[in-house]
């Protein structure tokens, strides 16, 4: 397991890679695949199954590392829509900014955003870790089940909005809470998960300027007196 | 789906590559509308006297000299024809109007795309990349121009659904999105007279922005009076001789991403559209926030003038 291998994205289709990670690379003795020229294209090294580095040099399109598993992804650039979504585990870290609905629905593993994520971050999320450094859009962690968000920087309107039993820690300012998302205290516990997520993630902030934000839980059962006002 | 793209040159010698730049855009956006293009492409605005008319035959070649002759002989001016295929820019001093009334009348297969001093305008069924072959939109240069590609979901295809769409003069609006009310936005202002060609939610918005406009409002004022007036789903991206403009409703859920340098501003629904463009690597790019309204001069270099929309 040492050797490399280079995709030129100029000259090889996203298929032809693709394919090559889904078929040759598992089981041979290559660690590393390093990718050039994404050039904004989609769905490169979505479906890895395999321990392997990818480094993506540039900017990427839609659904990059999408389903990942077993995998370290790096994306030195920006990427588009739902990067890592429906993740299993793994790692997947951007280095610019994300699109829309980053982490989307990721069952485990762990996403990094160095810059700052749009809306929709880590909805429907289902166990992953999703870390972002900057800032995360509207509609953030809406309807997520399980796992855990992480935003350094400021979060957009309706952040958690119908949340499950995923918990997000928010070290700026939080535009607006969604429906049955609520602000808890920070025990020593969420202090402790916060630093080894923060350290693991290679960003540096303090953990005890973080606030949580979890469901209410008022929205798991049906109360026809609310008249869907809640 | 369907995919928009903008672009407005700020280094004076890519102004030649207008059409060069964008085709890429366009052909590249084809993925995401391919059913019908168009583009509107501004210059410098003309000194002479009278106002530039985008016409399209939509049955077939007209015959332009016809046209020209015909046209020659009903106004007495000294009226110009430039003609590209089933596309032609007449250049008259009728009124707009007259001009509407005498096609209407006298060259009913004959469609009036575009009005103005700085804008022609050029739209079709078909893939976005056989119609920028068509029409040469590779040779085309000017200061900036605004392009998209189609995937109808709620009007028919035809050339006249296609965009962008136009209303008054020298100002055009392509749109990513639906929108859920155009039927009552259309009747509205068919009582207070604006004239409709198709039953399209793009042409409602785009003729909304341009009543507002002559009733007094900056472009941006009536981007956001129209935050209260049309609901949907919206990525619009406009132009005027002036500048270009963009902005995303509150949900954002249609995409758009700019790149900015010193030589240019570049818009487009994803960032492989601009990839191709130069120096793009070291670009500034970014996604629009929503319910913000961007704004790039013509002649003014930097960053956009940027209005938040508060409703």
């Amino acid at each position: 397991m040492s050797e490399s291998v280079e995709f030129d994205l100029a000259g090889v289709s996203v298929r032809e890679l693709n394919q090559y990670l889904h078929t040759e690379l598992p089981g041979s003795d290559v660690a590393r695949v390093s990718i050039q020229n994404p050039n904004g294209r989609h769905s490169i090294a979505a479906g890895l199954d395999c321990e392997v580095e990818v480094e993506i040099d540039g900017h990427a399109g839609y659904f990059i590392a999408g389903m990942n598993k077993l995998a370290r992804v790096t994306v030195n650039g920006n990427v588009g829509w739902s990067v890592a979504e429906n993740m299993m585990s793994g790692e997947v870290r951007v280095k610019g900014h994300a699109s829309e609905s980053a982490g989307a629905s990721a069952h485990g593993g762990l996403l990094v955003i160095d810059g700052d994520a749009s809306s929709r971050c880590g909805i429907s999320l289902k166990g992953g870790t999703v870390v972002v450094a900057g800032d995360v859009g509207h509609f953030s962690a809406f309807m997520a089940q399980a796992g855990t968000m992480v935003v350094c920087g400021d979060a957009g309107a309706n952040l958690g909005d119908s949340i499950y039993e995923a918990v997000l820690y928010v070290g700026g300012a939080i535009d607006s809470l969604g429906a049955d998302a609520r602000e808890e205290p920070l025990e020593d516990s969420d202090v402790q998960t916060l630093r080894e997520l923060l350290a693991g993630s290679g960003i540096d902030s303090d953990a005890e300027n973080f606030r949580r934000v979890a469901s209410a839980r008022s929205l798991y059962h049906w109360n026809a007196d609310a008249h869907q006002e809640y | 789906m369907c995919g928009i793209v903008g672009l407005l040159i700020r280094r004076p010698e890519f102004k030649d590559s207008l059409g060069r730049l964008a085709v890429p855009m366009l052909e590249c956006m084809g993925d995401r509308g391919p059913d019908s293009a168009g583009l509107a492409v501004f210059g410098p605005p003309s000194d002479s006297a009278g106002l530039g008319f985008s016409l399209y035959g939509h049955g077939g070649v007209p015959d332009w000299d016809a046209v020209l002759a015909h046209h020659l002989e009903v106004s007495a001016s000294d009226a110009t024809l430039d003609v590209n295929g089933d596309n032609a820019l007449l250049w008259s001093t009728m009124a707009a109007t007259a001009v509407g009334g005498w096609l209407e009348e006298h060259w009913p297969s004959i469609d009036l795309l575009s009005v103005g001093r700085s804008i022609r305008l050029f739209k079709d069924e078909g893939h976005p990349r056989e119609i920028a072959a068509r029409y040469g939109f590779e040779s085309f240069t000017g200061s900036h121009l605004v392009g998209h590609t189609r995937m109808a979901t709620e009007s028919m295809v035809s050339p006249a659904h296609a965009h962008p769409f136009t209303a008054g003069e020298d100002f055009c609006l392509v749109h990513n999105g639906s929108l859920s009310n155009p039927n009552s936005v259309r009747r509205r202002l068919q009582r207070r007279g604006v004239a409709f060609e198709t039953d399209n939610d793009t042409e409602a918005g785009c003729r909304y922005l341009e009543w507002r406009m002559r009733e007094g409002d900056s472009l941006e004022q009536a981007i956001e009076s129209s935050f209260a007036e049309l609901d949907g789903f919206f990525t619009f991206l406009m132009a005027t001789a002036e500048k270009m403009v963009l902005v995303r409703d509150a949900f954002a859920c249609k995409p758009a991403v700019v790149a900015e340098t010193d030589d240019y501003v570049a818009v487009g629904s994803e960032f492989r559209a601009l990839a191709h463009l130069p120096g793009v690597a070291d670009a500034n790019v970014y996604e629009p926030s929503p319910k913000m309204i961007y704004s790039w001069s013509v002649v003014a270099a930097g960053a956009p003038q940027t209005t938040a929309v508060v409703s």
